[in-house]
């Protein structure tokens, strides 16, 4: 599972990935690569959804489409989709809260819905939500945007729109920080120390 | 969390995360067709009523079939309860057969402790739907859950709880969850259904509790009424002269609900009698949340057995 932080303690090897300024540039390329792979905007082209997955994908698909909306002057309906209860490692940590599930008013019925992720890992979440998605409806199609795909996938999935491609250890930890939830925005690479 | 057993020593924030875990619980299920989630896929929970019930019983299997476990009901009447086989006995029965939650009502108070105590060396949990007069729980939740949604929430609110306080789990297990969440509680009731040293009941450290003998002086200034039911299977003596009387002192009118504030909403914990402590046309109004009730409970008792049965293993 991607960790997913909040104010985790100052460890010992920290390194930046991505700076305030790269994950707003990053940002804005997966839109254009939304758009154009979409046809946003095109006639023709079928409803697309956005759906973050909390904690920071909800924010990341918020900011997604603003970018969508400033590039390809298409206003796509965003929400979020908590996978928690959909998971199968509950057994295996503490009760976890769970997050905020909103549809976009219309719903995800034929829609091609988007699923906005801020890790890409072992690729667990994404199948937890894939389920998710069946239980509130059937999408035309679905899609992947993470963040970063730092790799060592255990199931057959993968993202059609990647900001980043961070080769990692399987020990080390990707954090995303983002302003809405964090109060800035990097993604540092922490690699625990001997022992760790 | 391994047990559920009373709101009394209940850890406000464990409480709380309950509350907020019904509240995204209802909000996911909010307008689905299907409402089945995966989560509790599994696990079995056998809901075990040495007393009669419907809402409880029924929305703690709706509860569990919801989140996928499988649910088994027992009920003393119809079990080998009725060959003389003790609590213990059915307790280590239901474990042995791979209860990983034992939902149990009782007409003995105390009798969820003790089941909890005996299944103490197995990994089933316990959740007491009631226990004589001592303690509810869930029912105090569902009762949170609905003020949170009417009010925003308990802190600084007046709450009246109105009628058989003696005989009342339901009251002792809201007082002592609203007082906690910083509630100003204040019971009604003729002395003869108030229970001695109730004066003393703990109360949470934020909230308070008040003790009064009249209904209608509290009225003015309450944010919400709980009106309790007139428990007559538990009274073998005289309380009051007649129900007429009762109903007259501390019955919710519909004058009497016209004397509260606009805002003030109208709870009772069900089985009401229509006539006795409320007026039909009260329980019928829109300052009741008696169904709101209802619906919360199903997805409080989902929250709960979330947190018994969804996380890693805890010691006792």
């Amino acid at each position: 599972m991607p960790p997913r932080p909040s104010g985790a303690p100052e460890p010992a090897e920290r390194r930046e990935l991505l700076s305030a300024g790269d994950v707003a540039r990053t940002i804005a390329r997966m839109a254009h690569q939304v758009i154009e792979k979409t046809s946003l905007g095109a006639s023709g082209a079928g409803p697309v959804v956005l759906l973050g997955i909390p904690t920071r994908g909800a924010p990341l698909a918020t900011r997604l489409a603003g970018k969508i909306a400033e590039f390809g002057a298409v206003e796509v309906p965003v929400g979020a989709l908590d996978v928690t209860l959909y998971r199968d490692d509950l057994r295996r940590k503490p009760t976890r809260p769970l997050g905020q599930t909103a549809l976009p008013p219309g719903g995800i019925d034929d829609a091609l819905v988007v699923l906005v992720d801020d890790v890409l890992f072992s690729g667990r979440t994404i199948r937890a939500a894939l389920d998710a998605l069946r239980d509130v409806g059937r999408p035309r199609a679905v899609q992947l945007a993470v963040l970063v795909d730092r790799g060592h996938r255990e199931l057959p999935i993968r993202a059609d729109y990647v900001g980043k491609n961070v080769p990692t250890a399987r020990a080390e930890e990707v954090h995303v920080q983002l302003s809405e939830i964090d109060g800035n925005d990097v993604v540092m690479l922490h690699r625990p120390g001997e022992g760790a | 969390m391994k047990h559920l057993l009373g709101t009394e020593g209940l850890d406000p924030a464990t409480a709380l995360a309950i509350l907020d875990t019904a509240d995204g619980l209802k909000r996911t299920l909010l307008g689905r067709e299907v409402r089945k989630l995966p989560t509790l896929r599994g696990r079995t929970v056998v809901t075990c009523f040495y007393e009669d019930s419907t809402r409880t019983r029924v929305s703690f299997e709706i509860a569990g079939k919801w989140m996928s476990a499988d649910v088994v009901n027992v009920s003393a009447g119809s079990s080998s309860v009725k060959k003389g086989e003790s609590l213990r006995d059915t307790a280590l029965t239901l474990a042995a057969a791979g209860a990983d939650c034992v939902v149990v009502r009782h007409p003995a108070s105390g009798a969820a402790h003790r089941l909890a105590s005996w299944l103490s060396h197995t990994n089933t949990s316990v959740v007491n739907a009631g226990d004589g007069t001592h303690e509810h729980p869930t029912q105090a939740l569902l009762d949170m859950a609905t003020l949170r949604e009417r009010l925003g929430g308990v802190e600084g609110r007046r709450i009246a709880i109105v009628g058989d306080v003696l005989h009342s789990r339901v009251a002792r297990s809201n007082v002592h969850l609203l007082t906690s969440f910083g509630a100003d509680v204040v019971l009604v009731a003729p002395p003869t259904l108030l229970p001695t040293g109730v004066a003393d009941w703990p109360v949470g450290a934020a909230g308070s509790l008040r003790i009064s003998h009249e209904l209608d002086p509290e009225l003015p200034t309450l944010d919400a009424v709980m009106v309790l039911r007139v428990q007559a299977e538990r009274m073998h003596g005289g309380f009051f002269p007649s129900a007429r009387e009762y109903s007259i002192a501390y019955g919710l009118s519909a004058a009497r609900a016209a004397v509260l504030p606009e805002h003030a909403v109208v709870l009772h914990p069900g089985p009401m009698l229509r006539g006795m402590e409320i007026a039909g046309s009260v329980a019928d109004s829109g300052r009741a949340a008696i169904t709101q009730q209802v619906t919360n409970g199903v997805h409080v008792r989902m929250a709960v057995l979330y947190h018994l049965l969804a996380g890693e293993e805890e010691a006792a």
